[in-house]
């Protein structure tokens, strides 16, 4: 029997604070862009509660019952500040169920913007300032410290890497994206290039999305996924040291649900993976401390792991999404010189990813997955309201006496 | 294949979209080998060579018409009295003249036409179909608008073989104001084709543009000053817009009977300084209403389809419509209202101008999705509706 192969599995949690329905005569009056009425579809306490009854309770459940059956069976999670926030405030059940599964000593976390934002790409000190915010929040709830660092929506290129080395992380994750990769497999630990000592791993994104966009699709030719059928690709995988499986949380009962069987799936396929097949499971800290480096990536250009383009176009490719997110940094000095913390707090959730997502128009003609994730009908829609609640930012710097 | 056809207007001999949707329709349908003899109420020259236009009445012209399509008969009744004697003429005529024609099927467009059509299919017994852009209470803003016309239209769609409806939204009405069955009912879409008359020379709004030098924004609309057309909300949220953006002008070009109700109104409202009515046009100083807008705004009350967004799309001016209406149902990338929720409609239109980016990018999507359209699909499903037609009509003798 060869040498162990090692599931990394990789589970990340997030939500927004969903921007409501806010228009011109909101702006410059109320300042509570995020609080719609609990019937909402943007209300971000309904969402919660309802993500945290169909997925975190149900799935987390499963999952602690497989770290106490399987001594062998191990995952990494990542998780917002925004997620958090409102897991205390609205579904505090759910985050101590979080809180359980770190106790184990089996769960790595992993460090990320507290905001969920694509700061990075725009202002470094406020990347390092939410960092820095995730780092504390996590410290605060789960008492950890995280070692491997993954940016939002897997955003990454060499300079990243660079920095994460510098920071002092051990590893950092990004897309197994196969022009990237050419000749190679996602299935090794890799050095990014320009770095010395940070490990990279990469999602196989295949069998990732096996189970987070294939799993329910009745049309697809190997529906039904079995745990047994699943085990059985990994295993026969000719070249692997490693298999990342990266995928969001709410995969489990909210992206794939209930009845779907994803959930009895979970229940089997760890054991049937450790058992049967006599492989294991590794957390991102420990398969970099275990694996040699086989190879260097060089991604100069920035990969995520969303749509076909593996690009930022999801979230900056229209003229829309790019004045929003343009006249938002162009306070970052200005907010800061307000001194006003609840203020800039609120610049900060406008930050979040989501906001531009949601703004996206490349297949809103086709109605696809853009519009399942989005709370508005229209990208339009989604644009005007967050223009007016950035309309009201202005309006409050302008407040304290500082020319905008 | 041939059809007659009876309708109430062409271009360019017409004052809406009743006559810019027949001619197009016409235009594809030759192309699927259906010859057609249109039948207008007035004599004129249309220069229209993929069918035969004729005229049922020598005597009048289209000016001379006391009536025309799109008014509720209630209105147009107050006003004259010879409503119904002209349309008892029409009728006549129209029955006279296909004596000497020869036809496989007879399709209507409009209550104007239905009775001569409903007669000529019992003179003749060829299935009819009736072709409905709109509906009495559509006319009337939502009420029930003229009895006899009512009566016109529930008589002759319930004898009728078949109804194509220009919307899901005209389908409902058709269904709950005369109990017609579903079944009997089709939705064929209007459509627009992609073809934009190059205008040289300045935007003939001289005024506005100086303004949109100097910043302002320009929202328009074009259309009949009838109550179906929603204007007085259209107003209302107009005063809204200019309380949080002043510098907004409001362009209205059309005529009707709301004329002066409207005028009365924007000075009611303290705005009369921001919004221009420049009658009814056409030609250039009608295309350039379109150019010169950065948001084009569509608030029907009731409008069972609607294609000027579709047209202002041609001028690359993005839109705002009801959701009260037939185009909403096939138009992805507009803005949508509710025709009287005034507070939205402000909020829509104020957050709009205020955001260049998503007013290109409305454009620039919009524009993707009406190069899709065409008549070809819908003249393709009613040339199939022909053919059913006249196969069942040749089993039956």
């Amino acid at each position: 029997m060869s040498v162990k192969r090692s599931i990394v599995l990789y589970l990340h949690v997030h939500q927004p604070y969903r921007i409501r329905h806010y228009t011109v005569f909101d702006t410059a009056i109320n300042s509570n862009y995020f609080d719609a009425e609990y019937e909402s579809k943007t209300s971000n306490e309904a969402i919660i509660k309802k993500v945290a009854n169909k997925s975190y309770l149900p799935t987390n459940q499963i999952l602690l019952r497989l770290l106490n059956d399987h001594p062998e069976f191990n995952f990494s999670i990542s998780i917002t500040g925004t997620v958090l926030e409102q897991l205390e405030k609205w579904a505090p059940e759910a985050l101590r169920s979080f809180q359980e599964l770190v106790a184990t000593g089996k769960v790595e976390i992993v460090s990320e913007t507290y905001h969920h934002s694509l700061a990075f790409f725009y202002s470094m000190s406020e990347f390092e300032t939410q960092v820095e915010m995730h780092k504390n929040k996590i410290k605060q709830l789960f008492n950890y410290e995280p070692t491997a660092f993954r940016n939002t929506e897997l955003a990454y290129n060499n300079d990243l890497a660079i920095w994460a080395e510098k920071s002092g992380y051990t590893s950092i994750l990004a897309e197994g994206w196969d022009p990237v990769l050419g000749w190679r497999n996602p299935n090794f630990v890799y050095r990014p290039k320009g770095a010395e000592n940070i490990n990279l791993l990469l999602k196989n994104y295949k069998l990732s999305d096996d189970l987070a966009f294939r799993f329910s699709d009745q049309e697809w030719s190997e529906w039904p996924l079995t745990a047994e059928k699943y085990c059985h690709w990994l295993s026969e995988i000719d070249d692997a040291n490693n298999i990342n499986l990266f995928m969001d949380y709410e995969t489990f009962g909210e992206h794939q649900w209930s009845d779907s069987g994803i959930f009895d799936f979970l229940k089997k396929f760890p054991g049937d993976w450790i058992d049967k097949h006599g492989n294991t499971f590794q957390t991102i800290s420990q398969i970099s401390a275990s694996s040699e480096k086989v190879d260097e990536i060089d991604m100069p250009q920035t990969v995520t792991w969303a749509d076909t383009e593996r690009d930022l176009s999801a979230w900056l490719g229209n003229p829309m999404q790019n004045a929003a997110i343009n006249s938002l940094y162009e306070l970052t000095e200005k907010i800061h010189q307000t001194h006003d913390l609840l203020l800039i707090e609120d610049w900060r959730k406008l930050q979040t990813s989501d906001h531009f997502y949601y703004m996206c128009t490349k297949y809103f003609n086709d109605g696809d997955i853009h519009a399942y994730f989005s709370p508005y009908d229209t990208p339009y829609e989604a644009h005007m309201n967050f223009m007016n609640a950035y309309r009201d930012i202005v309006y409050r710097i302008s407040q304290k006496g500082i020319d905008v | 294949m041939k059809v007659l056809m009876l309708g109430w207007e062409l271009p360019p001999h017409n004052s809406g979209g009743l006559g810019v949707a027949c001619y197009e329709l016409c235009k594809s349908l030759s192309q699927h080998n259906v010859d057609i003899d249109f039948i207008v109420p007035y004599q004129a020259e249309h220069n229209i060579n993929f069918m035969r236009v004729s005229s049922a009445n020598t005597e009048i012209t289209f000016d001379d018409i006391n009536f025309n399509a799109y008014g509720a008969a209630k209105n147009i009744n107050s006003k004259n009295r010879n409503l119904f004697a002209e349309y008892e003429l029409f009728t006549r005529k129209a029955i006279n003249m296909i004596s000497q024609k020869n036809f496989d099927i007879i399709h209507a467009h409009d209550w104007l036409t239905f009775k001569a059509a409903l007669r000529i299919k019992q003179l003749r017994n060829r299935p009819l179909i009736l072709h409905v852009h709109s509906v009495e209470s559509d006319r009337s803003g939502n009420n029930r608008g003229n009895e006899i016309v009512r009566e016109i239209e529930e008589n002759a769609m319930h004898s009728a073989d078949q109804i194509i409806a220009v919307s899901h939204h005209t389908k409902n009405k058709i269904i709950s104001d005369y109990g017609l069955d579903p079944s009997k009912i089709d939705v064929v879409h209007n459509s627009i084709n992609a073809i934009v008359e190059i205008d040289s020379g300045p935007n003939a709004y001289h005024y506005l543009t100086a303004m949109k030098l100097q910043g302002y924004k320009i929202v328009t609309n074009i259309g009949r000053l009838t109550v179906q057309k929603g204007l007085t909300n259209f107003l209302r949220s107009a005063q809204r817009v200019i309380a949080v953006h002043p510098k907004t002008l409001f362009l209205i070009v059309g005529s009707g009977e709301q004329y002066t109700e409207l005028i009365n109104l924007a000075a009611e409202l303290g705005i009369s300084d921001k919004v221009l009515f420049a009658d009814f046009q056409r030609g250039k100083k009608w295309r350039d209403a379109f150019k010169i807008a950065d948001l084009f705004v569509m608030p029907s009350v009731s409008e069972p389809f609607g294609l000027t967004p579709l047209e202002a799309i041609n001028y690359g001016t993005p839109s705002l419509v009801s959701n009260q209406s037939g185009v909403s149902e096939v138009f992805k990338n507009c803005l949508k209202v509710d025709y009287w929720d005034i507070d939205e409609m402000s909020n829509l239109i104020a957050s709009a101008i205020q955001s260049d980016a998503m007013l290109s990018e409305l454009v620039d999507k919009a524009s993707a999705e009406v190069e899709l359209m065409s008549w070809t699909d819908s003249s393709r499903k009613i040339a199939e509706f022909y053919q059913r037609h006249q196969k069942l009509s040749e089993v039956s003798k």
